[in-house]
């Protein structure tokens, strides 16, 4: 069963709706010990990353969840408040990914923030199984990962290359939406419900 | 690379489509949320609702089908239509909007615009502004095109993005429901001066207008409603046609 950690950082309607599609149980993590509950956690997030991360700092869940041994997947900004730092706010995050959150650079001629569906490049990692490669998602965001090759799961192009998906050990984070992806979002969603501990 | 998105746009009153829609296997035309279902499944990249409700009981009906929508639909959409607070906004972004559109309200009180941003991010907050050609020059209009007003539509866009739009849904009321392509000039000369994604709408008649909006002009987006819901131009055969014209686009 998911967990879904519930720190006030945007909706979470939209997820919790494509985990009712795809029949997969879930629940929410208020406290340290509902960690405890639950075979894998989602970390949401929209909004402003510093601004997520002083609210997930409040909940007191950042010391158990960097303690986790169980699969996680942080999405969105959630995926970034597995970072080192982001530009956004200048604010530290979890580091437990040891790359940064970067603002896109307007002087490459791209429009900000990058919304729409973009291509991926994915490395056959088991959270992709089944997912054609070049497969679009649906991406909005003005902060990225920078491309780390050894974290990158699966690349994505905007101005330049940037991590549309990381990993470390058990600690996984895509920028893009899978909740809104189609698809292929609900296949990704379903393969981490899948990984094995 | 990412994609030109193809957006239809559906009317909504009281909880229900309205304008006829023409799709052979629809069980109910009126439903929003089969209809959605419907143009998700044909390829549709977004929708765009447009809540035309004018009762006071709007706020309900109008949440409960944002959140059937939100709990059947796997690709993203903009509600609008009468939005004119917070608290309107963060009831529909908690009912599983992507993304709200203004446009009265937004002219009326521009820092509602400023305001959204900072409580929801600019990704939610898109700026939809009517224009109309009078005198030579293109006026921002309200009440769907009736009323003018004193903003020059450039101006106005510029001043809606440094307030924190995320996105432009620019309506040509001089080319809307003509069907004789979009209103490619000004739309350039809009993708051009700002540096966030623009939506054109108003006048897509036939799938050349929809290859020449996006090879002729910056824009990122282009939304149609008639010719979708009467089946005049399928999606997925607009989409192959823009693939042959090298438009990026999500097959």
């Amino acid at each position: 069963m998911i967990g879904i950690v519930n720190y006030g950082a945007g909706n979470i309607f939209s997820l919790t709706s494509a985990l009712e599609r795809l029949s997969i149980p879930f629940g929410m993590v208020n406290t340290e010990t509902d960690l405890d509950k639950y075979t894998h956690i989602i970390i949401p997030g929209v909004g402003h990353a510093g601004a997520a991360m002083k609210k997930l700092e409040q909940t007191g869940l950042v010391a158990p969840i960097k303690a986790l041994k169980k699969p996680v997947l942080g999405i969105c900004v959630g995926m970034q408040l597995l970072t080192e730092h982001s530009e956004e706010g200048n604010a530290d995050m979890m580091n437990i990914v040891p790359v940064k959150t970067r603002l896109f650079d307007k002087n490459q001629g791209i429009k900000i923030p990058h919304m729409g569906w973009n291509n991926i490049d994915h490395k056959n990692n088991s959270l992709f199984e089944g997912v054609e490669n070049l497969t679009q998602f649906y991406f909005v965001h003005s902060y990225f990962i920078e491309y780390n090759p050894t974290f990158d799961i699966a690349t994505a192009s905007y101005g330049k290359p940037f991590s549309a998906a990381v990993q470390k050990d058990n600690f996984y984070g895509v920028q893009f939406h899978p909740e809104k992806s189609g698809i292929a979002g609900e296949r990704l969603l379903k393969n981490f419900s899948n990984l094995k501990q | 690379m990412l994609s030109k998105r193809i957006i239809p746009c559906l009317d909504v009153k009281d909880g229900r489509t309205v304008k006829g829609v023409n799709f052979v296997d629809l069980k109910d035309a009126g439903d929003p949320v089969e209809l959605a279902w419907q143009y998700a499944q044909q390829g549709a990249d977004e929708l765009v609702f447009l809540d035309i409700t004018a009762t006071h009981e709007r706020r309900g009906t109008t949440i409960e089908m944002v959140k059937s929508v939100a709990r059947q639909l796997n690709i993203p959409f903009t509600i609008g239509g009468g939005i004119t607070t917070i608290a309107d906004a963060e009831a529909l972004l908690n009912s599983g909007a992507d993304k709200i559109s203004i446009n009265s309200a937004a002219v009326r009180n521009p820092s509602l615009i400023e305001d959204l941003a900072k409580a929801f991010g600019v990704q939610f907050v898109v700026v939809a502004v009517d224009t109309k050609l009078v005198n030579g020059k293109n006026m921002v209009h309200l009440n769907g095109g009736r009323l003018i007003t004193e903003l020059e539509t450039e101006d106005w866009i510029l001043k809606a993005e440094s307030l924190g739009a995320g996105e432009i849904l620019l309506t040509s009321m001089d080319h809307d429901g003509t069907k004789n392509g979009f209103d490619c000039l000004l739309l350039d000369k809009v993708a051009r001066s700002i540096n966030i994604p623009v939506i054109a709408s108003g006048g897509a008649g036939k799938v050349e207008h929809f290859t020449e909006v996006f090879l002729e002009t910056g824009v990122d987006a282009a939304l149609a409603a008639s010719v979708f819901h009467f089946g005049e131009i399928p999606i997925p055969y607009l989409k192959s046609e823009l693939k042959k014209h090298n438009i990026p686009v999500r097959l």
